[in-house]
């Protein structure tokens, strides 16, 4: 099911060419600029594949090419991302059965064969950070290259139909998508090279250079070179312990996001929402705004973790949140058909007799996210665990460089916090790169303080405490 | 004081006396006043900063906004702007009052129409007739707002509509 009408956003100017795609020899229709599980996903497809060894049928989860729930056979070829994998007309997907080997037909590309790729700064994400930091780093005259594994620019940005609080100069009052665009437009203007749907696979360095290695639209494969790399690589979302919490129709909620706001599919019927931090209650609305019911949301601590006006917003709209409760169980065959869920005690166990049903056919997890670090891990940047961002993050200077140098980071690679202060930070890595590689002028370190004290006085209620002190464990100081 | 409203996600109308003044009988009675539901300490400053008349009181971005009643004007750009739809305007008339909300939801509801009433908890407490309407094209915050007339009991229970279609 498509979404036809929307209060925020008009689908019918956004959808593409109309095309034929063939899921198990049965055709579908899908638009053109829409990806494979998507189009799957509209046509009512919930099952992507089956795991290896205990052939249990697996869907979506997070939606943005980072989790693997969604790998299935593409024209031949196993172990396709389909959540961020473009329809072609045309195009044969097959369900994933367990291992699947690759075509003996089929040739390897080779890294000899690589497309090379020269510039000065290389930015790994385009969301609200690296797109942020290749705009500054543009306007100092550095040649940048950013690169994104999604075919749209703008990360998380382009699924957030609400607006962003903050500062006026720092798009507070301003939607997500439109937020997005403003960017991706500034960036085009400002000159940065950008590569969607590539890969980053690997940071080395090459003699003076640092080599980016990456893959192209699955098979292309490409070489980027430049004096600085900028990770803004973003996060993922995690997952929590339940019975059945694999069934297809557990969704991260940023895949119901992705399904409803970037490509205007319905994503289910009724919704069961675990987790009432800002990203529970904001899907919340946006759901009500597809005019998609949502039962309840449910959030094992005592209190919203969410700003509280983002929950009064779903509150007067009749949605319930039941704090220091928790799911139990996903039921259904082959796909969420209900959600069972509990009270618990003061440790955390669920109460006999308090166990409530909800006929659901989609849950959304919204309980956290984690910072992608993947890239620096293997860039050799140091890592150090803090439970205040989130999980493992790299340590970097006030200037955003990390334990290597020439290897920045910002936004939620570096912590998981806000889109506002993504690009706060996207910007100081930005200039902070353009001054390491020679292009901007001193006279932007005056520019790096100014965005340094907005971050400061951003994270100066009790929000930001947490991220203050969390912060404080990664910092190298001077 | 416990936030009771942090775990149930709504304030109720003698919570929001405790945390902010409301406007006087009298000033209700002269021009729409703004009041913002926004209890919360939140990095937020659109409101302040769009106000013609200076009349939001913040002095750090964390701030809970303050609203000087008599400098207010009843313009509702805070209403517009407002990214966490927390500002509304109350006025009295009679034996009536008039809020004005923000309304993203389809379908808009039109000029004259009869709307069921939403208060803070999403119970439907009874009807309303819309007066007026800005469309989100006209809306500086890119959000429709519409002005509701109530009982006057209600003046500080309605908080959302609902448009009901056959």
């Amino acid at each position: 099911m498509r979404l036809q009408e929307h209060p925020i956003i008009d689908f019918t100017k956004r959808r593409g060419r109309k095309v034929t795609i063939y899921f198990e020899g049965k055709p579908i229709e899908a638009y053109e600029g829409e990806p494979i599980a998507e189009a799957l996903h509209a046509a009512g497809i919930r099952v992507l594949s089956y795991t290896p060894k205990l052939n249990r049928p697996r869907g979506l989860f997070c939606a943005i090419g980072k989790c693997s729930s969604c790998l299935m056979v593409v024209n031949g070829i196993p172990n396709v991302r389909t959540c961020i994998t473009l329809v072609e007309d045309g195009m044969r997907i097959e369900r994933q059965r367990g291992l699947q080997p690759l075509p003996k037909n089929v040739k390897s590309p080779r890294w000899k064969d690589a497309e090379k790729k020269y510039g000065d700064i290389i930015v790994i994400g385009g969301g609200p950070a690296g797109l942020a930091a290749a705009i500054k780093a543009a306007e100092n005259g550095a040649k940048v290259m950013l690169i994104d594994e999604n075919p749209i620019l703008g990360g998380q940005l382009v699924k957030q139909t609400h607006k962003f609080f903050g500062k006026r100069e720092q798009f507070a009052g301003v939607r997500g998508i439109k937020i997005a665009e403003i960017l991706a437009k500034e960036a085009k203007d400002k000159g940065v090279e950008i590569h969607l749907e590539t890969s980053a696979i690997g940071i080395f360095q090459e003699g003076d250079q640092k080599m980016v290695a990456a893959v192209k639209k699955n098979t292309h494969l490409m070489e980027f070179y430049g004096k600085a790399v900028i990770v803004a690589t973003g996060a993922m979302e995690k997952m929590i312990p339940f019975k059945n919490n694999d069934l297809p129709g557990v969704y991260g909620a940023g895949a119901i996001q992705t399904l409803m706001n970037t490509y205007g599919i319905e994503p289910g019927k009724r919704v069961l929402i675990v987790g009432a931090g800002n990203v529970g209650v904001i899907l919340a609305y946006q759901l009500l705004q597809a005019n998609v019911e949502v039962v309840a949301i449910v959030e094992a601590m005592p209190r919203i973790g969410g700003y509280f006006v983002h929950a009064a917003k779903i509150r007067r709209l009749g949605v319930p949140i039941y704090t220091r409760h928790t799911i139990l169980r996903a039921e259904g065959k082959e796909k969420v058909e209900r959600a069972v869920i509990a009270q618990i005690d003061e440790k955390w166990k669920p109460i006999p007799g308090t166990e409530k049903t909800f006929d659901v056919d989609i849950i959304a997890l919204a309980v956290g996210l984690r910072p992608s670090v993947e890239l620096l891990h293997q860039a050799g940047c140091q890592l150090v665990y803090v439970r205040e961002l989130s999980g493992y993050v790299t340590r970097h200077d006030k200037r955003m460089e990390t334990t290597v140098r020439g290897i920045f980071v910002a936004g939620d690679s570096s912590g998981i916090e806000e889109a506002t202060t993504a690009m706060l930070e996207g910007k100081i890595a930005g200039l902070s790169a353009a001054l390491l590689v020679g292009k901007a002028k001193p006279a932007v370190l005056e520019e790096i303080k100014k965005y340094q004290d907005d971050l400061n006085e951003f994270r100066s209620g009790p929000f930001g405490q947490h991220i203050l002190k969390g912060i404080e464990k990664v910092m190298i100081h001077d | 004081m416990t936030e009771k409203y942090l775990e149930r996600g709504y304030l109720t109308p003698e919570e929001l006396k405790e945390i902010i003044e409301l406007p006087s009988e009298e000033r209700l009675r002269g021009k729409p006043v703004a009041v913002p539901e926004c209890p919360q300490r939140i990095p937020c400053t659109p409101c302040k900063e769009i106000c013609p008349t200076d009349a939001i009181k913040m002095d750090n971005p964390n701030d809970i906004p303050v609203v000087d009643y008599d400098k207010c004007i009843g313009c509702s750009l805070c209403v517009q702007i407002c990214p966490g739809l927390a500002f509304f305007m109350v006025q009295y008339r009679g034996d009536k009052a008039r809020v004005t909300m923000p309304h993203e939801l389809l379908p808009l509801p039109k000029r004259g129409e009869e709307v069921i009433l939403l208060n803070r908890k999403g119970e439907e407490i009874g009807k309303g007739k819309v007066i007026l309407i800005i469309p989100r094209d006209k809306s500086v915050g890119d959000t429709p707002v519409v002005t509701v007339e109530v009982p006057l009991e209600l003046a500080w229970e309605a908080r959302a509509i609902k448009v009901v279609r056959e």
